[in-house]
Formats: C-alpha cells, sequence, structure tokens
C-alpha cells in the first residue's frame, strides 16, 4: 500500500520547507522556537478537523481516561495504521503515550544516530494531539521525546482550571 | 416542516442560524436560545446517570405551543342580576413548534425547530436531518479556510439547509 508513504513524504518536505525558510533569514536561536510552533500549530488545526469526522458516529465519553483510550487506539489507527504500544497515567491528568515504532521515525535509523534533528519531526504530531483534545473538550499541553528511534512517548498534561 | 435550523459552538453562541418565515425570526432566536438550557440539563444528566446511554441525538426537546387568539366578537348577556361578558373565541390557531437537538462529541450542539402542525414527523427522518447536518458540518470544519469559532458562511452548507427547509415542508 503506497497511500502512507505520501503523507510521510510530504510531512518531511514540509519540515524542510519551513526550516529552510527560517534559515534564510538568519538569526538560528530563536527562530527554531518559531519553527516548532509553526509546525505544531499546522497539527492542531488539521487534528481538530480530523476529531469531528472520526467521532461522528461514536457515542460520548465517559471521562478523560476513555477520551486517551480512544486517541491511543481509533485515532492512532486512523492516522498512523497502528496503535500506541503503552499508555501509563498517574490519574492526576498526566499521561505517557508510548509508541514503539512511530511512522514518522521509522526511516531515521534503528538506534542513537540522528537523535537531535528527531523533535523537528514530532512537533506536528504533537500538535496533532493538542487539536483532537482541545475539540473532545480537554486542554492540554502536549511534548514528545525519544531516547532510542524508533520509539517515542509523548506526554499528554492536562490543564485543569 | 422544519423552520428554524441552528448550529451552537461549545461556547453557546450560534454558528449558524436560519429560519424560513423571515418575519418571525427574532422569536426563533429566542427559541433557540431557550432550547440550549435543555440540552445543557440532559447532557449533564446523561454524564451523572447512566454511563452505558450515551446517545448523542437527544430527541425532543420540548413541545410549545403558540396560541393565537383572535376574538371575533363579544356577547353580552343579561343575566339578571349579574351581566357576563362572553368573549366568543374563534380561530385558534395553534402553532406547535418542537425542537429538537443533538450534541456531537465535541459539544457543538444542533437544534431543529419543526412545524408539525401538519404532519408529525418520524423518528427516523429527524435522525437522518442530523446526520445530514452533521456531515456537512464535518465538511465546513475539514476546510483549511475556516477557522473553528467563526460563523459558517459556506455556500454547500447553506445549499444543504435550504434543502431540508424545502423538502420537510
Amino acid at each position: 500500500m503506497a497511500d502512507d508513504v505520501l503523507f510521510e513524504f510530504l510531512h518531511m518536505e514540509m519540515v524542510y520547507h519551513i526550516y529552510k525558510d527560517q534559515a534564510s533569514r538568519g538569526e538560528m536561536d530563536k527562530d527554531r522556537a518559531t519553527c516548532v510552533s509553526t509546525l505544531e500549530g499546522m497539527g492542531f488545526r488539521v487534528g481538530q478537523g480530523l476529531i469531528e469526522r472520526f467521532t461522528k458516529d461514536s457515542p460520548s465519553f465517559k471521562d478523560d481516561l476513555d477520551v486517551m483510550k480512544f486517541i491511543c487506539k481509533d485515532f492512532w489507527i486512523n492516522v498512523f495504521r497502528k496503535q500506541i504500544d503503552n499508555l501509563r497515567t498517574n490519574h492526576q491528568g498526566t499521561y505517557v503515550l508510548q509508541d514503539n515504532k512511530f511512522a514518522l521515525l521509522t526511516q531515521f535509523s534503528n538506534g542513537k544516530q540522528y537523535l537531535e534533528e528527531a523533535p523537528k519531526y514530532l512537533a506536528y504530531s504533537c500538535g496533532l494531539v493538542r487539536g483532537a483534545l482541545s475539540n473532545l473538550g480537554m486542554d492540554c499541553v502536549v511534548t514528545a521525546e525519544v531516547s532510542l528511534m524508533p520509539s517515542c512517548k509523548f506526554q499528554v498534561v492536562i490543564q485543569k482550571i | 416542516m422544519a423552520v428554524c435550523i441552528a448550529v451552537i459552538a461549545k461556547e453557546n453562541y450560534p454558528l449558524y442560524i436560519r429560519s424560513v418565515p423571515i418575519q418571525n425570526e427574532l422569536k426563533f432566536h429566542y427559541t433557540v436560545h431557550t432550547s440550549l438550557d435543555v440540552v445543557e440539563e440532559k447532557i449533564s444528566a446523561v454524564g451523572k446517570a447512566m454511563a452505558d446511554q450515551r446517545e448523542l441525538y437527544l430527541g425532543l426537546l420540548y413541545p410549545t405551543e403558540d396560541y393565537k387568539v383572535y376574538p371575533s366578537h363579544m356577547i353580552i348577556v343579561y343575566y339578571t342580576p349579574v351581566c357576563m361578558f362572553f368573549l366568543l373565541i374563534e380561530n385558534i390557531l395553534l402553532y406547535r413548534h418542537t425542537r429538537y437537538g443533538c450534541v456531537t462529541n465535541s459539544k457543538v450542539k444542533f437544534v431543529i425547530v419543526a412545524d408539525s402542525s401538519n404532519t408529525s414527523l418520524r423518528d427516523n427522518e429527524i435522525r437522518s436531518m442530523f446526520r445530514k447536518l452533521h456531515n456537512s458540518f464535518t465538511d465546513v470544519m475539514c476546510n483549511p479556510f475556516y477557522n473553528p469559532g467563526d460563523t459558517i458562511q459556506s455556500k454547500a452548507f447553506d445549499s444543504m439547509v435550504s434543502a431540508m427547509m424545502v423538502q420537510a415542508s
């Protein structure tokens, strides 16, 4: 099936394009943050639209844990063709989603090579999760970390007012 | 016969509201606003009571009856020693407006005000109307030129709503 690859290529080109734009204007340090937030913003808007489409016919969610389970299973399958491998929570609003073979990182390496480049390629997916959760009524902060490619962890901290 | 269709955002302000008889528009706006209270009540009730029944379709919110009373003439009857007035009431026009509601998972509410004076609309028809509304709303949401929270200005959405208001009548 060739269609998964289309998005992977588009994503790679997206990241490259945004970083190229900022690099041509100079001032590397400050712009790294804006690149990441641009990518995250794009993911946010897409996540909102995707959630609207995916939850069209499913019943409403009982609580936050139910929502996170939906994200780990149905949402991740629809977007990345696989489920989240591990979900951990401290039952106080923090969830850690671990994906052992993250689709957008599999082509990089199988160990520690290119580790410092990985955060650029995770920004969009963080935004995706944040947009999805915000449309379901949960405001949160999503960060990602990679210690060993291609597995990565997304940490979701729900903001309670 | 759908007379008014409204899409209300999560923060309870209207994203899209349209009614067919233009002269009574303000009344329909008010009607939709009052139905929001009923919707809120139903949402919170479902959350506490039964965890299994988590239907998105809320069904009939509540019917109202607007009586329009036209007194034709007064008959004064002398009934000694008391005299009574009888107001002969003719032409009672009963507008039965029934409201139906539906909530999405993203807490966007759809309200349909229907006039069921001629035929009572069956449940299935209302459900299919909500399904069509939800589908069109999803398409609007996925449009990259639409920012969530703005009023809906999509022509496709407009034409779908017009078709629904005309077809049901």
